[in-house]
């Protein structure tokens, strides 16, 4: 049966990201250097590790819940990161006993010491039923406690190559295949697989499209809950590696903000704050969108507290058209 | 003017794939009690919401006192005069009786320049107010301290705090004791006597031909027509609820009860105020009826079974083997299924599609290599389905919520099939269903138990128990007061054990 094309439905349930696109296309005309090669391989690098962390706190949100950790936890997953990869000659190192680690073996430390967060996340929530909003808070706090604590609040650098080179590394030396776009795809293929094709998707989708349900069907809530939970920090243990490496420094001050970015981005993506709805190629349009944006008010010269603002109101925007979805049918 | 109050004609509602109201009317004389009847999905509560502007319509007029009005919210209706007592009630339990009464329109007064909430007079009003209603309760306590059907004699004298001209009761009986239906009585007979016209809405029939002077009755949201209350019998009005004959009501039964395999013994909640030693058996390929009053802990008792709720003591044995069922997962691997009461609090996941909402209890059944679901398998699946119980869909991605709460009903009901469990628990399976789809509900449990299964089916319709079940389990108050074969049940000895309160 085929559906006859609704050009205003179309126009209202895509209406940030039109506006976005027609944003563009107006900088783009107005100011040089927008469309060059090297402004859009800033813009996949930028997004290579946001898309990452929206992907793991897309789960979140999926099931009615959210991380507000995410930003702390990507902040402490830079500092780990750069704890294990200062060059062994660098004068300032915070582990002067530590040997020297191949960066895979670190990245695989810091996610593993990142999951533990992730799992006390989800076990608050899914077995002392404190609500994700109050729990990720609480955590957010603590994990950045902690990062001033191992960090003694100095900011790090004297990055071995190798590490720096994941950031800035390309393949074939072409502009257009930075290696962050690879860790990118990764991810995205290996969310959408997870969500489309695997049982624990299936689950998350029922679990935000009616709790009390899932459970009747048998579905195993709490376990899949902490799974979501883990797999988040798992993201942002990588996005934190990466931005970290794309710095070239890392301080408590890394990450800040970051979640509520990640929340902007699958937001503007679809990912419903009513929960059950949500899909990777829609985070993956959130997070382009929320990029853009930053990039066309950069090259109009826009003062960047105006930026913020931008920001925010794009934001409560997209919420807003997102719930006149739902309300429309009552 | 007028001789009437009120009236409703022509009203049309639609909601996204049932049509609730196809030109409903309704006319209401002052003084009089108007009883409202007509099976579940009538749209009786529908015509109500729209008289009261929780609901908008679609077509149709309001004439009230002579003039045509538009209802534009439940303030408007209140300030109108019109009052409703909800059917599922609207209680703010932390806070005081006397608060949940004047709650949107509390009497207030000048502090200086600030206008404040007069507690003085709100308390001393609602005093009042509870006194002509014969309550005996401080306007101070919590409302939550009272029981459910103090609740709801609390939300009556809500509606007669308003001064109302019009009052709409929808079922308030469902929870009362027969003491408390006679004090509510008593209060609808003196509001009569004062004038205020009265729409009555309840399924219980000794009630509605005691208390109403007319009747009007409904089915599928059509106006069937409206009689005098004096002479009309309940054979008439159920053949004209239902509208056809009543043998033809429920599918034959060709299911033969076998060998005792489904057996509970002494199951026992951990709330000392729910189900207690509950003990029952269900046969092979038997029907088992579950009646009682609202509260008698039916759900709960089913529930408890069924790993939702927990229970202290008791054993669930399936064919001789002690089943431990801590939570529903548990159930389901014991071959247990169940559609539980609330489909769309519980049952159905609302923005998910057929196809998931189909699948989702049976998922490990459709894996490749231990990971990937074979969603040619799933589909094939929610064809089979589809096709076998004749569910009416667009395509197997269509959204279940919006689905018809028949199809909705059908939809649950393969989600347990893909299972192949031996034992339903079925709870209210036809609440809120249209009278077709109802008849092919009946027909799917009926198929169920020929093929062998056990059913346990939870149902408030008298007819439906007594049509349906080959025995009939009867609850009071937490426990189970008797059991009547099919063929010698009725309305009486059902009544008599389920109304056996210690």
């Amino acid at each position: 049966m085929a559906k006859k094309f609704d050009l205003k439905k179309f126009a209202s349930n895509n209406a940030i990201i039109i506006l976005i696109a027609v944003l563009a296309l107006f900088v783009g005309m107005t100011t040089q250097n927008f469309f060059t090669t090297r402004n859009l391989s800033n813009l996949i690098v930028n997004m290579a590790p946001r898309f990452i962390i929206a992907c793991g706190v897309s789960g979140c949100l999926i099931t009615k819940g959210t991380d507000l950790s995410a930003g702390r936890q990507v902040g402490l997953a830079a500092c780990l990161s750069a704890m294990l990869l200062q060059s062994v000659d660098y004068s300032a190192r915070m582990l002067p006993w530590l040997p020297d680690i191949p960066w895979p073996l670190a990245l695989l430390i810091v996610m593993a010491i990142m999951a533990v967060f992730g799992a006390i996340n989800g076990v608050i929530i899914a077995f002392l039923k404190v609500p994700p909003f109050i729990a990720t808070l609480g955590m957010q706090t603590i994990v950045y406690g902690l990062c001033s604590l191992i960090t003694n609040n100095q900011p790090m650098g004297g990055y071995k190559k190798s590490y720096l080179n994941v950031a800035s590394g390309k393949l074939f030396n072409n502009d257009f295949l930075p290696f962050l776009l690879f860790f990118a795809l990764g991810v995205g293929l290996f969310f959408w697989f997870l969500y489309n094709k695997t049982r624990h998707g299936k689950y998350m989708y029922a679990i935000g499209g009616n709790e009390s349900a899932a459970t009747v069907a048998g579905v195993n809530v709490p376990a899949t809950l902490i799974r979501i939970y883990i797999l988040a920090s798992l993201m942002y243990a990588l996005g934190g590696f990466l931005v970290g490496a794309k710095a070239g420094g890392a301080s408590t001050a890394t990450g800040l903000g970051y979640e509520l970015e990640a929340i902007a981005a699958c937001t503007i993506g679809g990912v419903s704050a009513n929960g059950g709805v949500g899909t990777v190629p829609g985070v993956l349009v959130g997070v382009l969108v929320f990029e853009v944006l930053k990039i066309c008010l950069q090259f109009m010269g826009v003062d960047p507290a105006y930026t913020y603002i931008a920001q925010g109101l794009v934001i409560i925007v997209a919420v807003a058209l997102d719930l006149r979805k739902y309300l429309a049918k009552k | 003017m007028s001789e009437y109050r009120l009236e409703m004609r022509g009203v049309v509602k639609t909601f996204p794939g049932v049509k609730a109201l196809d030109h409903a009317q309704l006319q209401l004389r002052p003084g009089t009690v108007h009883a409202l009847m007509g099976e579940n999905g009538a749209g009786k509560s529908t015509l109500m919401k729209c008289m009261f502007g929780i609901y908008h319509m679609d077509e149709g007029e309001v004439i009230y006192e002579g003039e045509k009005v538009e209802i534009k919210g439940p303030l408007d209706a209140l300030n109108r005069g019109i009052a409703m007592v909800h059917q599922e009630l609207q209680p703010i339990p932390e806070r005081s009786i006397g608060e949940n009464i004047y709650v949107g329109r509390y009497p207030t007064k000048q502090f200086g320049p600030v206008t404040v909430i007069d507690h003085e007079k709100m308390y001393a009003d609602a005093a009042k107010v509870l006194k002509e209603v014969h309550l005996n309760f401080d306007p101070k306590a919590k409302l939550g301290s009272l029981s459910v059907s103090q609740m709801q004699l609390v939300e009556i004298a809500k509606a007669v705090s308003a001064d109302c001209k019009v009052l709409i009761l929808d079922e308030p009986t469902s929870s009362l004791t027969a003491a408390e239906v006679e004090a509510l009585f008593t209060i609808v007979d003196e509001l009569r006597a004062k004038g205020v016209s009265i729409v009555y809405i309840s399924h219980k029939m000794d009630e509605i031909l005691r208390i109403s002077d007319e009747v009007t009755i409904m089915r599928d949201g059509q106006y069937i027509g409206t009689w005098q209350a004096k002479g009309l019998t309940t054979d008439f009005i159920i053949t004209k609820m239902v509208g056809r004959e009543l043998s033809n009501l429920y599918p034959p039964r060709e299911n033969v009860p076998g060998e005792v395999v489904f057996e509970v013994k002494d199951f026992t909640s951990i709330n000392p105020k729910s189900f207690r030693n509950a003990t029952f058996n269900v046969r092979k390929g038997e029907i088992l009826g579950v009646a009682g009053l609202v509260g008698a802990q039916r759900t709960e008792l089913m529930e408890g079974l069924f790993g939702l709720r927990a229970h202290t003591k008791g054993t669930i044995t399936y064919k001789g083997q002690e089943l431990k069922i801590d939570q529903p997962r548990d159930a389901i691997k014991s071959g247990i299924a169940m559609l539980t009461e609330d489909r769309r609090a519980t049952g159905i996941l609302g923005v998910l599609s057929i196809a998931d909402n189909v699948s989702i209890a049976s998922l490990d059944q459709y894996l490749i290599g231990g990971i990937m679901l074979d969603d040619g398998k799933i589909e094939k699946l929610v064809q089979d389905n589809v096709a076998k119980l004749s569910i009416k869909t667009p395509s197997s991605k269509t959204q279940i919520q919006t689905l018809s709460g028949g199809n909705q009903q059908k939809v649950l009901i393969s989600r347990w099939l893909a299972n192949d469990p031996d034992v339903f628990i079925l709870d209210e399976p036809t609440r809120g269903i249209d009278v077709g789809a109802k008849y092919e509900i009946y027909c799917i449990i009926a198929e169920l138990a020929k093929q062998g299964k056990s059913i346990i089916m939870i149902s408030s319709e008298m007819s439906e128990l007594i049509g349906m079940s080959d025995r009939i389990m009867v609850m009071c108050d937490g426990r189970v007061t008797g059991f009547i074969d099919g063929d010698k049940a009725n309305q009486e000895n059902i009544m008599a054990l389920a109304t056996q309160f210690e």
